[in-house]
């Protein structure tokens, strides 16, 4: 591995503007938008790069104060983080751009303290996908969701107490964790997962270690919100202020989904998971596909878009977890695949919302009528991540359903496959009765002709860089798994 | 069989897709925004007749978009059965749309720009459909040709028409995606491949004659275009939009674009070969003739012209599904055929089915009662796609339902036969009485002896041309009978 600091950098740049935001932020609003935009641009220009690099010469690491590995922090790129530190960069920036006018609209004055969260929250995701060190994971993991807490907290109305059901939850998911890492601590006397891979095959404590993963992976299910340990998600996120929800809602949990994965893979290894045990790999794939089931079920019972839009997302969880839990290289292609573009349908669709919100205040059923006429475009984009989420080609979304439910056949696991199937089908009922409600006018309004008022440019913009991305991607798909994605699958696949 | 790359396949499917950005843009000026639709239509047409020559000499084109799956890229792909219904949709398209201007002007319909800009969009999908390269590509044009006619389906946004979407929606989109979806995926994990081959791809995979026949019932029940039976309930149901829709979309695109797939599945990812060999045909010719005969019955009860014209669509389209299920050269001709003599002969009744509404506003069998005597070409019009779905000379139905005849008697297949017989003489029931009532019986309102006259003049042109078109198809099938045969025996 060639050492190199780039990737310290794109982490390093919105953690320190986080500071001067604060500061700045407070004798002058004008300073907040640059200052964030430019330091994400920056991370995303990085990211970008790092990725390059990463294509060019393979993975490469830095330690903290030089430090060495075991024993310092050791922060590693390698092809999977490469692509998540793009993409979390790159949906930061888009989303930044929408939540600066939606934010200044919410929280007028409160600005710069929500900034200031925000940027923190953003060097704690990519921190996440940098680490190479098992404890460290865990700090900035309580650094994500603390900010995260804070920034639901800002919402309106029940948002704090939303926000204090996350903390309880969350604690107890952040415990468990924890509680394995301990235990990993106790057998090999390490936390650099690196090194706790090699000492692992040479010890033999078969129950201890398997209680370790047991208790990270319910800690990371709990953070990712994995059916049935959702609870805390939609309120938190339909509550908290927009801003707020176009950042976490696309990225929160993709990332804990990474954050499975490299556990999995870089500290436990496909020997312990798969072979030693099948029947906990069937048990996890059919939880899986129950939670596909059951959430997408909920979703149908929402009448408010966000809230719809919250359990489509814990649906989406129980598309990943069963991909990757499919333990053949087509799933695991299809879950790394749908975490890129599950993230970008739900920036696309939670952009349209605040775009939505933005002009009329809310996105309950009812208030929708009409909506095609009078945002047009705001609709369109919308449709756009309506069609992936719903799996129509060529959308992105259709691509990786594509590969998880091809790996799925291939596993034999018609179960999980029949669940796909069935929350395609809910999401195309949950859209097209959003499309229905807003292509359709009132009773008895033929042709509706109030005043059209789209959204602001700069929430257009980024909503139709979204949508466009989604077709892109999707059109792209091919190169992308081929050249990339290949790569970036855990070793064994 | 060669193919030459060639950039126009794509602009043929892409002329109609791009050419719906100027007609929204000219929502404000309708002649210019219909002198679009005709310039775009004829510039199709163009592109397509252009790319004749060289499919009858036995080539072809092809042009790769973009490889989106290993092993499946998003392709296009010319050949010989693609064109036929490419010649059919387009050419009929061009007509719809002189059609189109006379009918929405008369009845000063809403939303006219909506309602041609997402005929544009459906006639892209439809040649997309045609110029398919593999399944992958079909699978995304199929889609793409659901969503953009949705807006046609709910043309005006009453509770009725909110109702009908939904159905069609539920229909459609439900089976496309929970049915042709994993029958695609098991394709595609057996053979590694999705490309449209003649001889089909399945052969040697060492799939079980079970899988071969859980797939082969997942793509006809998932093409539910096709309006087999029982996921037929949609097309009824989406009658209620405006006429032209019904005839292009109902009549031919659609539907067509159903069967189409279904016929594309048989011969070139089963092979007829394949299906012999595993002795698949009776599953297909099974539900063909049940649906056939079921929708006749229906047919004759129905008092809506357009709701009898839906069933009787539903019927024809299962004699082309049966053709192709006879497995058999005489069968798979005619089952091939009967999509463009179909398509001619039901597009003039639905063209007269509109104009009728135009000049008289009826929707009722029992109040058109000597009509005929105010609108006579019109009527002798619909006589003339009467005949042709009844199959008698000399119109063109005549050609594919003897070829079925012919198929159904070499494979010794008599009960099908019995089928095709009975099936024609309750078309025949259906359909005459109703001319001869236009003719001859007593006028049904006072009114028709006053101020009813024919339909405009561009919904006139279009249903005489169709008609005659039907008529030219008996004496001169050769592009289309070449072309068929190049598509099954080359």
């Amino acid at each position: 591995m060639s050492t190199s600091n780039l990737h310290v950098y794109v982490m390093a740049a919105p953690l320190l503007t986080a500071f001067f935001v604060n500061l700045v932020g407070r004798v002058s609003k004008a300073w907040i938008a640059p200052l964030t935009l430019g330091c994400l641009a920056f991370s995303s220009a990085a990211s970008i790069i790092v990725l390059g690099r990463v294509m060019a010469y393979g993975g490469f690491s830095y330690t903290v104060g030089n430090w060495q590995a075991p024993y310092g922090i050791e922060l590693v790129v390698d092809h999977l983080s490469a692509v998540m530190l793009v993409l979390i960069s790159v949906v930061a920036f888009i989303a930044t751009m929408s939540a600066l006018k939606s934010t200044s609209q919410e929280l007028p004055d409160q600005e710069y303290l929500f900034f200031t969260l925000y940027l923190i929250l953003i060097a704690g995701l990519l921190g996440l996908v940098l680490t190479a060190d098992a404890f460290n994971l865990y700090v900035l993991l309580e650094i994500t969701s603390i900010t995260t807490y804070g920034l639901i907290a800002m919402g309106k109305g029940r948002a704090p107490l939303a926000s204090f059901n996350y903390i309880i939850m969350g604690s107890i998911g952040a415990s468990f964790y924890l509680l394995g890492v301990g235990y990993l601590y106790l057998m090999t006397g390490s936390l650099n997962m690196a090194d706790i891979a090699q000492i692992l095959p040479t010890i033999g404590g078969g129950a201890a270690i398997a209680t370790a993963l047991a208790f990270m992976l319910v800690g990371l299910w709990v953070k990712m919100a994995f059916f049935p340990l959702h609870g805390w998600l939609p309120n938190a996120y339909s509550l908290a202020p927009t801003g707020a929800a176009i950042l976490v809602a696309p990225l929160m949990t993709k990332v804990t989904i990474y954050l499975m994965v490299r556990v999995m893979f870089t500290i436990f290894s496909v020997d312990l998971l798969f072979l030693q045990n099948p029947a906990v790999q069937n048990g996890i794939v059919w939880a899986a596909a129950l939670a596909i089931i059951c959430a997408s079920s909920l979703a149908l019972a929402q009448r408010d878009l966000k809230r719809m839009l919250t359990y489509i997302i814990v649906a989406e969880v129980g598309y990943m977890v069963g991909g990757v839990w499919l333990a053949n290289s087509t799933g695991m292609t299809g879950a790394i695949l749908h975490i890129i573009n599950d993230a970008l349908m739900t920036l696309c669709l939670f952009l349209a919302i605040a775009a939505i919100l933005y002009r009329l205040g809310s996105v309950e059923f009812d208030s929708l009528q009409g909506i095609y006429r009078k945002m047009p475009i705001t609709m369109a984009a919308f449709t756009v991540g309506a069609f992936a989420m719903i799996g129509i080609p060529p959308t992105a979304g259709f691509f990786s359903k594509w590969y998880l439910l091809l790996g799925g056949i291939e596993a034999g696991q018609w179960g999980y496959v029949v669940a796909l199937l069935f929350s395609s089908l809910v999401n195309a009922v949950l859209f097209f009765r959003i499309i229905e409600i807003g292509y359709f006018h009132k009773d008895g309004e033929h042709h509706g002709h109030e005043k059209l008022a789209e959204a602001p440019l700069s929430m257009q913009v980024p909503l139709l860089i979204s949508a466009t991305a989604l077709i892109v991607i999707g059109l792209g798909s091919g190169p992308l798994v081929e050249k990339i994605i290949k790569l970036a699958l855990p070793v064994g696949f | 069989m060669s193919y030459q790359t060639s950039i126009w396949p794509l602009a043929a499917v892409l002329i109609s897709l791009i050419g719906s950005i100027p007609i929204m843009l000219s929502d404000r000026n309708p002649n210019l925004r219909e002198s679009w639709t005709i310039l775009i239509a004829l510039g199709k047409v163009a592109i397509v007749a252009s790319l004749l020559p060289t499919v009858l000499a036995g080539g072809g084109f092809e042009f790769t978009i973009v490889e989106v799956i290993p092993g499946v890229p998003l392709a296009l792909r010319v050949d010989a059965m693609g064109m036929f219904f490419a010649l059919v949709a387009s050419i009929l398209w061009f007509l719809t749309s002189v059609y189109s201007i006379g009918y929405m002007r008369a009845l000063n319909e809403h939303a006219q720009t909506r309602y041609y800009a997402s005929f544009a969009v459906a006639i892209s999908a439809t040649l997309g459909v045609a110029f398919s390269a593999n399944l992958l590509t079909l699978y995304l044009f199929y889609e793409m040709l659901s969503l953009s006619t949705y807006p046609l389906v709910t043309h005006h946004q009453d509770a009725e028409a909110r109702r009908s979407g939904r159905k069609y929606l539920t229909y459609i989109l439900g089976t496309s995606i929970g049915l042709a979806l994993p029958a695609m995926l098991i394709v595609y994990s057996l053979a590694g491949t999705l490309d449209f081959k003649i001889g089909g791809i399945l052969s040697g995979t060492g799939a079980s004659s079970q899988t071969l026949a859980l797939v082969l019932v997942l793509f006809l029940f998932g093409f539910a275009k096709s309006g087999l039976m029982p996921f037929h309930g949609w097309l009824p149901a989406a009658m209620v939009v405006p006429t032209p829709v019904s005839a292009f979309l109902h009549g031919v695109a659609v539907v067509k674009v159903g069967v189409f797939s279904i016929l594309r599945v048989i011969f070139h990812i089963f092979g007829p070969e394949q299906l012999l060999a595993v002795n698949l045909g009776w599953v297909i010719t099974t539900l063909a003739s049940i649906t056939i005969l079921v929708a006749s019955m229906i047919a004759l009860t129905q008092d809506n012209l357009k709701r009898r014209l839906a069933y009787s669509t539903i019927g024809q389209l299962s004699y082309m599904i049966l053709g192709a299920g006879m497995l058999t050269a005489a069968g798979m001709t005619g089952g091939l055929l009967h999509i463009a003599m179909h398509a001619f002969g039901k597009i003039t009744l639905f063209f007269c089915a509109g104009a009728i509404f135009v000049a008289a506003g009826k929707k009722y069998i029992s109040q058109m009662d000597g009509l005929g005597r105010r609108m006579p070409i019109t009527y002798l019009a619909f006589f003339f796609g009467s005949l042709s779905i009844i199959g008698m000379p000399p119109l063109g139905g005549f050609i594919s339902k003897w070829n079925l005849v012919i198929g159904a008697v070499s494979s010794d297949q008599l009960l099908l036969l019995l089928v095709l017989l009975s099936s024609s003489l309750l078309n025949a029931a259906y359909f005459l009485p109703i001319v001869y009532r236009g003719y001859f019986a007593k006028a049904a309102d006072p009114v028709f002896d006053q101020g009813i006259k024919e339909a405009p003049l561009f919904c006139l042109v279009a249903l005489s041309i169709t008609a005659c078109g039907s008529l030219a198809l008996f004496f001169y099938p050769d592009i289309f009978l070449r072309l068929a045969r190049l598509a099954l025996f080359s």
